[in-house]
Order: structure tokens, then C-alpha cells, then sequence
């Protein structure tokens, strides 16, 4: 009990300080504060599946833009989208409800997706499982980009409401919360089992396909959560939003911070986002003591560099795969 | 319609992708590693090209094959051994991967600009000749005839040669190579720099059609490339190879055949079938119907 409120409050109060940090900054630090909220929350959601199962998901963004679209569209006002949007299906069109129903409706929209792309994905493991799941990014890159009755397509849909600091933290805490108890429940353990020897798992009668296909709804539910969240923080959907660059970086803060703890994945999110926002800023100049200017361009140098550097030199990531402990086990 | 040339166009642009494939299906046969971070050697070789345009072309050419060898070599003895030699998982391996392909991309953005370089090197390629009526572009002809002599040229380094030996013992079963004497290092280093080679000649050939060279003009090559690769089954060689070339001959058909408003959700029907090869045949469509499936990733 003492060692799951350790666990669990870590992460939590990481991010409860991210919250409280953020009210203090202007306008525009406080954007990068509640960005780094929502990466946070799909880092948590692709940790459900990768990290849990061993299994590389490239195909989690694909949830996050049905959050993305689903979550905005529906805070839109119904004269507005008819005006911009006029292809749209009439139920999407028509309805208007508030930024936390729609993040449930984004929630379900991401689960039943995931369920939908797992049932027949799961049997898959390894390489062709990556490459599946990247094919599932693919295509759903492809139809957001060009079917007019679901989204703006190439177009830029701006004026969606945003939600603020407190809304973006406890989603996410309730997706870190959901998380932890996937983890610590018999079916996190089991799909563990099955990460750590496949053979001995089914020996124990583990049935892997069902395992991972329930981590993945899940993870799919939860990177449809985050999607909702990106939406009401960005305040827009643009095209290309949802497709290589955002499953890179994720995947790439998922493994900074450690590929198979919870604790990892909320680390690395928050360390990878404070290291792009400060980049970002010295681009423009920032007084450190000194004044800094870094010349346009270094931001994706650096990150992609530190990136890299961690990768090859700590392939566990920097919390090595273990949760928040003060005694090292 | 002129089914010639797009037929002609098709056969050349799947010459270029059977390249990849190989030069991809290679480093994985010995390291079990897809290497995301090939398209970024495409991209460098056309960085060289586009800054040697007004070099005589051979010298070019060699300037180009050096420095793309260079850095996959730089690539494998930086990135990829040091992960190798830890044991790291595959999952971290490909993500590394991924992270040096961004980390090249934001160098060549930092280095180059968004703006993009035209190459100048082989530009009177483009120009055609003329057979039965039928337009070919020189750039078909000698792409094809490149990319038919340098898959044979690799075949042959492979069957032929002691290292060719060494590298398809790896291939089947690395553990077991090393206890019977061969270098993994030198092994991995060699494929490497066959791929190298492989890459470079695509950045000569590619560019010729498309002289402007971008930072992340080597993402989508290595996207399809690899669906090729994946569809043709990775196991082999020369299934690989199969499957870039009918990548690269389905898109350049119906790049030229269809205008651009009936192609919206090509990608998307493309991706949909890697997913039912992948589920169906997961060794591959090129795979050897008897060939026993073992699952080595």
C-alpha cells in the first residue's frame, strides 16, 4: 500500500507542480507549460501498450488525432461549422456539447478505435507489428487529411474552445491514475508476464492475443483522452497535426524516460518538453545570468542530439524501466 | 495515355526503390535492425551532388559514393554497435534508429535551409529519345540498366566472395557465425558500406528526376521502400528486392496514369494492404510458399 502511494504520488505530483508552476508564467510560457501537460498524457497512454507489453506501437497517434478531431469538432458551435465545414456528417454538424464531455466522447472514440485496429493487429509481434501499426498511422494520416465528412481536411479549423490549466492536469492525472491501476491489476501483471518470457506466460495460461488486446483499448482510450486534451489546448486542428513528427517525439520521451515504468514516461514527457521550450525560447534570446541566443535551427539539433545520446548510451532510459523509490532495489 | 513512357517511368522508379530495399533488406538481414535513418544517407548523397554541380560529373559522382559510405559507416560505429554491444532491446534499437534519421534531418535544416539545393549533375539525362513513337527518357534507360547491375553486382559480392559467405552466415544465424570465426564488427561494417554504395548511386539516379533536394526528401523514400520490403518478405534478399521494385513500379504507374484527384486515398490503400500481407503472409508475397516461419524479432 505505502509502496503504490509512493508510485502513484510521484508522478501525480510532478505533474500538480507542473499545474501550479504554470499560473505563475505569462501567456505564453503558459502554452508550453499545458503542451508539455497534454505530452505528458500521450506518453502515459503509449506506455499502457509499449511498455507494458514489449511490443512498439507506431500507430498510437492515430488515436490521439481521433481524440484530436472528434474532442474539437464537437466543442465547435453548430453556425460555425456549417459555415466552415459544410461537407461534415450531419451528426457532427449538428451537435455542441462542453470541452469535458467531449473529452469522454474522445476517450470512448479512441478505446473502441483501439479495439478496432487491435483485434486483428494483436496477433502480430516484433517488427511486423510496428510496421502494421505504422501502416494504421498511415492510413488514418490519409483519410483525415482528404475525407471532408469527418474534419476540415487540409484547412485549419481555429476557434475551438481551450481549456484551462486545471482541466488539462487532473485528465491527466486521471490518465496517469488509470495507468497505475492497469498496471497493478491481474491483467497489467499478466501482459508484464508475457513481456518478460512469452513461452512462460502461455505455459501459465496466459492467452498473449487477449492480454495485449485489452492493454491496447486501454492505451487507445487513453491516447484519445490526451487527443481531446491536445485539441482544447491548441485551440485549432491543423492538418499534418497528427502524423510522423508527434509519434516521434512521444516515442522518443517514452524511451528518455524509460521505456517500462509509469514514472519514465511522465519524466521523460516533462524533461523533454522543459528542454524544447527552453530551446525554443533561447532561440529568441533568454537572460540566464547572461544573455543567450542560440541561432534558429539548434532546438532540433539539440533535442534530436540528447535524444539520441540517451538512447544509445541508456537504452532503458533514465529511469532505468523502474517506478519512483527511495530505496533502489 | 502513353503507356510507354509510364511503363518506362514505372520500370525505372522500381529499379531506385529495389535499391533501397536492398540496401535496407541488407543491415537487416545481419543486425536484425530496420534502419529508419536510411533515407537521411539519399538525402546527404543529394547534398553532395547539389554542392559538386559544377564539378565534371564522374568526380562528383565518386565525391557522393565517399561521403555517403562515410556516413553510414559513421552511422553504425556511433549509433548502432555501441547499442549492439549493450544487448539493447529491438524496440529501442528502432527507435534509435528514428532518432538519428530527426537528428540528420535537424542538421541538414540547420546546415542547408528549408529552401531546398537543385542538383545539377547528370540534368541532360532528362532529355529523351525517341523508339516506335514512344518518348523514353535517357534517365529510364539508365536508371534501369544501374539498378539491374548493381542488385547483380551485390548478389554476386554475396555468393561469390568469402565476406558475401560470411555475411549471408550472419544473416542465417549470427550467434552461431561468431563461434566459427566471423568478425561481426567487419561483417556489419561491410554491410553498411554496401548499402552505402547502394544509397549513393539512388541519390545520383533519384535526383536527376528531382533536383531539388530538402531536408526530409529521404522520409517518404524510406517509408516505401520499406513497405516494400515488409510486402516482398524481409527474410530474403532478393524477395526484398522484389517487393521496392513493385513499390516503386505500382506508384510511378499511377503517379503517371492518374491525375492527382483520383490518387487522394492511394497511400491509404496501400497501407491497407501491407496490413492484410502482413496478417496473411507474414513472411512475405515473395516468400517461398514451403518455407518454414520462424519469428525471429
Amino acid at each position: 500500500m505505502r509502496r503504490a502511494v509512493v508510485e502513484l504520488g510521484a508522478p501525480v505530483l510532478l505533474v500538480v507542480a507542473t499545474v501550479l508552476i504554470t499560473g505563475v508564467f505569462s501567456r505564453a510560457h503558459q502554452l508550453e507549460f499545458k503542451n508539455a501537460l497534454v505530452m505528458t498524457a500521450i506518453a502515459v497512454a503509449l506506455y499502457v501498450f509499449i511498455g507494458n507489453s514489449g511490443v512498439i506501437s507506431f500507430g498510437h497517434v492515430s488515436f490521439v488525432a481521433v481524440g484530436i478531431y472528434l474532442g474539437g469538432i464537437l466543442t465547435v458551435d453548430p453556425e460555425t461549422k456549417t459555415f466552415t465545414m459544410p461537407g461534415l456528417f450531419p451528426s457532427l454538424r449538428h451537435t455542441h456539447i462542453s470541452v469535458v464531455a467531449s473529452l469522454a466522447f474522445a476517450a470512448l472514440a479512441g478505446g473502441l478505435y483501439g479495439l478496432a485496429v487491435g483485434l486483428p493487429l494483436m496477433r502480430l509481434s516484433g517488427l511486423p507489428a510496428g510496421i502494421a501499426t505504422f501502416a494504421v498511422l498511415g492510413i488514418t494520416a490519409d483519410v483525415l487529411y482528404y475525407w471532408q465528412k469527418v474534419g476540415p481536411t487540409a484547412q485549419t479549423l481555429s476557434d475551438i474552445p481551450e481549456a484551462g490549466r486545471w482541466t488539462l492536469g487532473v485528465a491527466t492525472i486521471i490518465a496517469i491514475a488509470a495507468a497505475y491501476a492497469y498496471q497493478r491489476s491481474r491483467f497489467g501483471r499478466m501482459l508484464r508476464a508475457t513481456r518478460e518470457d512469452p513461452a512462460a506466460a502461455r505455459a501459465a495460461g496466459i492467452s498473449i492475443y487477449r492480454q495485449r488486446l485489452i492493454a491496447f483499448s486501454l492505451s487507445g482510450a487513453l491516447a484519445g483522452l490526451a487527443g481531446g486534451l491536445y485539441v482544447h489546448q491548441l485551440g485549432l486542428i491543423a492538418p499534418d497535426l497528427t502524423y510522423l513528427d508527434l509519434t516521434f517525439v512521444t516515442l522518443a520521451m517514452l524511451v528518455f524516460g524509460g521505456v517500462a515504468s509509469l514514472w519514465g514516461a511522465v519524466l521523460g514527457a516533462l524533461a523533454i518538453s522543459a528542454l524544447n521550450s527552453f530551446l525554443g525560447d533561447a532561440e529568441n534570446t533568454v537572460h540566464i545570468g547572461f544573455r543567450l541566443t542560440l541561432p534558429a535551427g539548434t532546438r532540433l539539433v539539440t533535442i534530436g542530439a540528447v535524444m539520441a545520446l540517451v538512447i544509445i548510451l541508456r537504452p532503458s532510459g533514465l529511469t532505468g524501466g523502474r517506478e519512483f523509490g527511495w530505496r533502489r532495489r | 495515355v502513353n503507356w510507354g513512357q509510364a511503363i518506362a517511368d514505372a520500370i525505372s522508379l522500381g529499379a531506385l526503390y529495389g535499391l533501397v530495399a536492398v540496401g535496407i533488406g541488407l543491415v537487416f538481414g545481419v543486425m536484425r535492425l530496420i534502419n529508419f535513418a536510411y533515407g537521411e544517407l539519399i538525402t546527404a548523397g543529394a547534398y553532395v551532388l547539389a554542392y559538386t554541380s559544377g564539378w565534371p560529373a564522374p568526380l562528383a559522382i565518386i565525391t557522393c559514393v565517399v561521403a555517403v559510405v562515410a556516413l553510414a559507416l559513421a552511422q553504425e560505429r556511433i549509433a548502432f554497435r555501441p547499442l549492439r554491444r549493450m544487448g539493447a532491446s529491438p524496440a529501442a534499437m528502432l527507435v534509435a534508429t528514428f532518432a538519428v534519421s530527426f537528428l540528420l534531418q535537424a542538421i541538414y535544416l540547420l546546415a542547408f535551409g528549408t529552401r531546398g539545393q537543385i542538383v545539377g549533375t547528370l540534368g541532360q539525362l532528362n532529355r529523351a529519345f525517341t523508339v516506335d513513337g514512344v518518348d523514353i527518357r535517357w534517365i529510364a534507360l539508365v536508371a534501369t540498366i544501374t539498378g539491374g547491375v548493381l542488385l547483380l553486382g551485390t548478389g554476386a559480392l554475396l555468393n561469390r566472395t568469402t565476406m558475401g559467405l560470411h555475411v549471408r552466415a550472419a544473416a542465417q544465424d549470427f550467434r552461431t557465425a561468431r563461434i566459427l570465426g566471423v568478425r561481426a564488427d567487419r561483417v556489419i561494417g561491410f554491410s553498411f558500406v554496401v548499402a552505402g554504395v547502394l544509397a549513393a548511386a539512388v541519390s545520383v539516379l533519384y535526383t536527376v528526376s528531382n533536383p531539388l533536394v530538402q531536408p526530409q526528401m529521404g522520409v517518404p523514400i524510406t517509408i516505401f521502400a520499406l513497405v516494400g520490403v515488409v510486402v516482398g518478405g524481409l527474410d530474403r534478399l532478393w524477395s526484398a528486392a522484389l517487393g521496392g521494385f513493385a513499390v516503386g513500379f505500382v506508384y510511378g504507374m499511377f503517379g503517371d496514369l492518374l491525375s492527382s484527384q483520383q490518387t487522394v486515398y492511394l497511400p491509404a490503400v496501400v497501407y491497407g494492404s501491407v496490413i492484410l500481407v502482413l496478417l496473411l503472409r507474414p513472411a512475405g508475397l515473395f516468400a517461398p510458399f514451403r518455407a518454414r516461419q520462424v519469428e525471429r524479432v
